[in-house]
């Protein structure tokens, strides 16, 4: 039997030179006359090992990595495929202490099956959650899903079961189920990974939601920015459809799913759900007032689910093991896991699920090993470009909804983005505003003239221009963006803005820069 | 490389007739004349509209409300450089100084030449892996300015001796 060598094709590996690294491996194996089985898996998220290879041994898998295409050669005559030592050798997969101590429940199978093998999907437990929900009654499901304690994991952590149970209550003679995957925050590439090496997670998971309310169709909004997701996601409704899963019956004997994956034009504001919804209608991506709800008039002004793709994905694993299991993690309101994306400057980023209640300190310094630069940590952004930053004295908040709003900040999709002590909030806080002059739909006037405002008011502050009444302007400018937006867009840029001026004030208040020497062009 | 060809209506109704059973068809229509053609062509808004039974203005308001779409077509290469928090933090505010002085063009443009198209992004899902850029579709992590000289003279307008 041949050896089976996965080498990742995640975009995140691929970026850094898998591509490469499979044609070395393929190319060095037929050289010697060894038969292998190369399979491309998605990414175990050990990002700061990537091209992370693995070879199938009978005891266990055993990893190499960050592996260039001039290693191969020398791991074959290491004999890697047998799990010999050699210098990139990290021991068996499962040990390696970052992954080792990971709570995997929605990731359980990333980096692990073939992400588009069928086969390999059902052996490791696919489709049971679905099994399972097909012999229950839809309001039985949705009260599994609310007593699983899931929270939405786009942002907003409402009760998945409750924001269900307003759409199976909805009489309709259509319905929609609509997986938010416009993944945009910075910081974040949970959905991304899970779309490229476990899409048939989602795929049972929307099917789940489908059968629960009565919805028969399904759409996937991704972001233009993940081509590679696209077209894997694509590939595996494909698939998932011709196997009978999902289509005309689910699993064969259930109520008709069908699955359609739509690709988003690169704006940000289609992260937000009316937003999304105007958009897959073929319209710009105008933010809707609420009510209605979009579980009341959402898609088509039909009854629609809108999860995000983490929350959709975690579905099946709640009637896989049962939702006991899933709410017997996590602490407090925050049941279950959370998918942790650690990035930025950071010297092991990745991928940390473990239940709500690890501290940003242990994420950042335990597994993170501080930052990439070996400079001194200063600040933290959690929850993308509308989360707040956090100082070294905030570190020993828990990553728990509630925790979270407390200090002022929030869980949002759980990005996690480090920064040494070279960053300027100041600057930041800039951003901030310009990011949201350049993202906002222009909908609202808090958000559409107020981020632009924001910026400039900033501007001043940094170059000293009476910097006590542009403070004072902000802070006021800031209070009206949070009461007055329309969502969340312009709701929450001062949280970045305000955390920034609360913890690091310092900044705020240096000499005026001399004015840089590009101003002149 | 952005192979494109030139605009052709024919061409245009045909995807358009292709996609226009479609609920919400717009957005994929776009994209599929913009795969095509490498930019949508103001002569291919009445088309949209009359095969959608919707009004120009409501066309050409969905082209110019997204980022993605064009109104005239990029450079034979489009690099894409993140400019959000993640890269921020690895330092791609220096890279996009470089970038620029490298490839001759401000971020947001095209040059002269019209072998590049320099635009920003905001966030490519490769966080962990900062600063990361996107050349034609393919995405690169830890992109320093050396390494991201490499990937510019790979590309083949960019390659010595190769005027287009």
């Amino acid at each position: 039997m041949s050896v089976r060598v996965f080498v990742p094709i995640d975009a995140a590996a691929l970026s850094v030179g898998a591509e490469r690294v499979a044609q070395a491996v393929a190319r060095e194996a037929g050289a010697r006359g060894i038969a292998i089985e190369l399979v491309r898996n998605g990414s175990r998220g050990l990002f700061w090992l990537e091209p992370l290879v693995e070879v199938e041994t009978p005891a266990g898998r055993i990893a190499y990595g960050p592996v260039a295409a001039a290693d191969v050669a020398g791991l074959f005559d290491a004999d890697f495929l047998a799990g010999g030592a050699h210098s990139l050798a990290l021991g068996p997969t499962e040990e390696i202490d970052f992954l080792k101590r990971q709570e995997r429940l929605t990731f359980a199978r990333c980096g692990i099956v073939d992400p588009l093998s069928l086969d390999d999907y059902r052996a490791h437990g696919g489709w049971k959650g679905l099994e399972t929900a097909l012999g229950l009654t839809g309001a039985e499901i949705v009260e599994q899903v609310t007593q699983s304690g899931l929270r939405g994991r786009g942002g907003a952590g409402f009760p998945t079961g409750i924001k269900w149970r307003t759409v199976l209550q909805a009489p309709a003679d259509q319905k929609y189920v609509v997986c938010n995957a416009d993944e945009g925050d910075s910081g974040t590439f949970a959905d991304r990974m899970l779309m490229e090496g476990d899409p048939y997670a989602l795929i049972e998971g929307m099917a789940i939601a489908g059968v629960a309310v009565g919805a028969t169709q399904g759409f996937v909004y991704i972001r233009s920015e993940y081509p590679h997701a696209f077209k894997t996601f694509s590939a595996a409704i494909e698939r998932a459809t011709a196997a009978g899963l999902i289509g005309a019956a689910v699993m064969g004997r259930g109520p008709a799913f069908h699955l359609e994956a739509r690709l988003g034009a690169g704006a940000y504001i289609c992260g937000e759900e009316t937003s999304l919804l105007e958009s897959l209608e073929g319209k710009r991506g105008l933010v809707r007032f609420k009510p209605p709800l979009p579980a009341i008039e959402g898609l088509f002004g039909k009854p629609t689910i809108v999860n995000n793709l983490v929350s959709l994905a975690t579905v099946p694993v709640i009637f896989e093991k049962g939702w006991q299991y899933y709410r017997d993690f996590g602490m407090g309101r925050s049941r279950g896991t959370l998918p942790i994306q650690l990035a930025g400057n950071v010297k092991r980023g990745g991928l940390v699920e473990r239940a709500f209640g690890i501290t940003l300190r242990e994420l950042i310094e335990d597994y993170g090993q501080g930052t990439a630069s070996g400079r001194p940590f200063r600040a933290v952004q959690v929850g993308g470009p509308l989360g707040a930053y956090f100082p070294e004295a905030l570190l020993n908040t828990p990553l728990d909804y509630e925790a979270f709003t407390a200090a002022k900040g929030m869980v949002g999709h759980g990005g996690v983005v480090v920064f040494d002590d070279r960053v300027d909030l100041a600057e930041q806080a800039r951003f901030a505003m310009e990011f949201c002059a350049v993202e906002s739909c222009g909908k609202c006037t808090p958000c559409r003239i107020g981020s632009t405002r924001g910026k400039e008011v900033i501007e001043r502050i940094i170059a000293g221009q009476d910097r006590a009444k542009n403070l004072v302007l902000l802070d006021d400018l800031c209070t009206l963006m949070l009461d007055g937006s329309l969502c969340a867009l312009g709701g929450l840029t001062p949280y970045p803005v305000l955390s920034a001026l609360q913890h690091f004030p310092d900044d705020f208040d240096r000499p005026a820069a001399a004015p840089p020497a590009r101003a002149a062009e | 490389m952005a192979q494109s060809a030139p605009f052709d209506p024919d061409i245009a109704r045909d995807v358009i007739a292709g996609l226009k059973h479609l609920p919400g068809a717009t957005l994929p229509i776009l994209h599929a004349l913009q795969d095509r053609f490498g930019y949508v062509d103001a002569a291919a808004v009445p088309l949209i509209a009359d095969a959608l039974n919707l009004s120009r203005a409501e066309i050409h308001g969905v082209i110019s409300f997204y980022h993605d779409f064009r109104d005239a077509p990029a450079g034979a290469h489009v690099i894409k450089l993140c400019r959000a928090e993640a890269c921020q933090s690895m330092g791609c505010r220096d890279l996009q100084r470089h970038a620029e002085a490298r490839l001759g063009v401000a971020m947001g443009g095209t040059r002269a030449d019209r072998r590049a198209t320099l635009e920003p992004v905001y966030c490519l899902g490769n966080c962990a892996l900062s600063p990361a850029v996107m050349i034609d579709g393919e995405l690169h992590g830890r992109v320093n300015a050396a390494r991201f000289d490499e990937l510019i003279d790979g590309l083949p307008a960019f390659r010595s001796g190769v005027r287009r």
